[in-house]
């Protein structure tokens, strides 16, 4: 039973960072129909921020959280503008190569100044590595950080998107970009909103996943990536609390399976998993089957 | 008919004809030569991969899977069969053993549409990946190592002229002209009777019929395997190549597969910001050429094609 609570709390806290990760890609894709796949290296240079606002400047592990936030923010706007703005009337295809140019690039633009060798975060403070035994299950004060980061950012986010007028163009922009544009919405402007958002939850993710396996590298985006896109589309893809659901049942099966000793088999039940839920549900969990009109 | 013969006889002849004189005459070395194996290789793989892709409309992005696929099925052949049968017997089972999963897969996955589709491709090609690393008779993560090396020119190009020639007719023929129907728009097809879960499904099988063909050459000329060669960034070179040579152009995809191997070993001797310029190559053809070098034509032979009376200039659409 401790034994279950314990990979239960593990599960969470996996769940967590990629739900964080698959909310930025389903934003994305929301509202301009493109899988983002330099998403992952956002998160990945989210990750060396973190790494370099704690080693060289020394600061605060919250400061390096924001920092990161802030300059994948700003990374994610850029990218949007520079490579994806130009393609937006061209085809899916061309943005989605574009897309995943755009992800090699950062990865081995990265691998050019820091190396391919992995780092060791810098050493947190005390409060960050504490333990809580309770009745056998033993919870790191870094898993209680790192769920809660997350559980408070997505409420930050959900608030945005159902409260304010910047999400509620959001949600226009993402129904119908034209009729939006007609009544008087930025198009521009709400997209570039979006990647923000998106890119700032992938920065934190980024921070946190160096807290939480203790270890970076410039090519650490690929996987977390691709998985967080599982999710994604597993909860139906443009839609937020199905990433919210995807997230979790990816982490946990994640964790189940290792759990279980098959950890070498890992990302393959994730995948599986996927395929599964499409076979059954061709447009996700949540995903509505649109019928297409004649 | 004899018309349409020459048109892909003319060409595969001569470019025959012309490296085998090169490598007579000794200007190919043995860098250039594998050079040129790698371009066959990628030939066939993005070929096949247009022909989903490019002609049939559908977006998939685990082609490293089934090359695996067949790459491994030969290379475990020919190390248990001896001689030039075994190799044969080994291109042929990888080749059916990866249009096999292409059918198994093919079937559930193919009703998905754009982006659903693509992922699961994907996944897939990631399970055999993962499956590839965790089996005993593949050797796991540790790869295979010398595999005894059969194909040479004659039998490279053998089999990509093969590839070529079948794909040209298939997309010609009223099989391929179901396949663009079904790209152009799938309601209107269904429409008039097309059985698009069947176009679809067979070109993909097609498809991963001559992945599974181009990874079991790929095995036997370069006898070295190793499970993560055919991770996610295979399948994203064969996509970039069709792409880059333009969707439904398999003239393009030939181009383009010569052009990216020359750029690369013009790149290799700076190595640490080859894949920078790669990519950035790749975000500007993208950015001011979204419709690849091709577009949706061919090379159409104008000067041969007016000599033997064809004054149009064939759009395969």
């Amino acid at each position: 039973m401790t034994e279950i609570l314990q990979q239960v709390v593990n599960a969470l806290s996996l769940g967590s960072i990629y739900a964080l990760i698959a909310l930025g890609y389903t934003m994305v894709y929301g509202i301009i129909k493109l899988i983002n796949f330099a998403h992952g290296e956002i998160y990945m240079i989210g990750a060396f921020v973190g790494y370099w606002t704690m080693r060289v400047f020394h600061l605060d592990f919250f400061v390096a959280l924001i920092a990161a936030m802030i300059i994948c923010m700003v990374l994610g706007v850029l990218i949007e503008r520079i490579a994806y703005r130009p393609l937006r009337q061209s085809t899916r295809l061309a943005s989605l190569i574009t897309a995943i140019g755009v992800s090699l690039l950062l990865q081995y633009t990265m691998m050019r100044f820091v190396g391919a060798d992995p780092r060791a975060y810098p050493p947190l403070p005390d409060y960050m590595n504490q333990s809580f035994n309770l009745g056998g299950v033993v919870i790191k004060s870094q898993q209680l950080v790192i769920i809660g980061i997350s559980v408070l950012l997505m409420i930050g986010l959900q608030f945005i998107v159902k409260t304010t007028r910047m999400g509620k163009a959001m949600r226009a922009v993402s129904q119908d970009p034209e009729a939006a544009q007609l009544m008087g919405i930025g198009v521009d402007r709400t997209i570039s909103f979006t990647f923000a958002l998106g890119s700032a939850l992938a920065g934190a993710a980024g921070v946190l996943v160096g807290v939480y396996y203790n270890s970076i590298n410039p090519f650490m985006g690929i996987m977390p990536g691709l998985k967080a896109f599982v999710a994604a589309v597993f909860g139906g893809i443009g839609i937020i609390p199905g990433a919210l659901i995807g997230a979790y049942v990816i982490g946990g099966s994640e964790t189940l399976v290792s759990s279980l000793g098959f950890s070498l088999l890992r990302d393959g039940v994730v995948f599986a998993i996927l395929i599964a839920i499409l076979s059954l549900k061709p447009t996700g969990l949540l995903g509505k089957n649109v019928r297409e009109k004649v | 008919m004899l018309r349409n013969i020459l048109r892909w006889a003319l060409p595969l002849a001569a470019a025959y004809g012309i490296v085998l004189l090169l490598i007579e005459i000794g200007v190919i070395d043995n860098y250039l030569f594998a050079t040129m194996m790698t371009i066959c290789i990628n030939i066939i793989l993005a070929t096949s991969l247009n022909l989903v892709v490019g002609f049939t409309g559908q977006l998939a992005l685990g082609h490293a899977g089934f090359m695996a696929v067949g790459a491994y099925t030969c290379a475990i052949i020919t190390m248990r069969v001896d001689g030039i049968g075994g190799f044969l017997l080994g291109v042929a089972a990888g080749a059916a053993l990866a249009a096999f999963l292409g059918f198994l897969i093919g079937l559930p996955v193919l009703r998905l549409r754009g982006d659903y589709l693509a992922i699961a491709t994907l996944g897939f090609s990631e399970i055999i990946r993962v499956a590839i690393n965790n089996m005993e008779i593949t050797n796991g993560a540790a790869g295979q190592s010398g595999i005894p090396r059969h194909v040479d020119w004659n039998w490279m190009f053998g089999f990509l002229a093969l590839t070529l020639i079948f794909l040209w007719h298939y997309i010609r023929s009223s099989h391929g002209r179901r396949a663009v129907a079904v790209r152009e728009d799938e309601i209107a097809a269904e429409a008039i009777g097309i059985n698009t879960t069947r176009v679809k499904v067979q070109t993909f099988v097609i498809a991963a019929f001559f992945a599974g063909l181009g990874g079991a050459l790929y095995a036997s000329y370069f006898y070295v395997l190793q499970p993560n060669q055919f991770g996610f960034l295979r399948s994203i070179d064969i996509l970039v190549i069709v792409v880059l040579g333009g969707l439904g152009s398999m003239s393009g995809s030939i181009i383009a597969a010569i052009l990216l191997a020359v750029v690369s070993t013009a790149l290799a001797q700076f190595t640490d910001v080859r894949m920078i310029i790669y990519s950035l190559t790749m975000v500007l053809i993208m950015i001011f050429r979204p419709g690849g070098i091709m577009g949706s034509r061919e090379v159409s032979l104008g000067i041969l094609g007016k000599a033997f009376g064809d004054k149009k200039k064939e759009v395969t659409r």
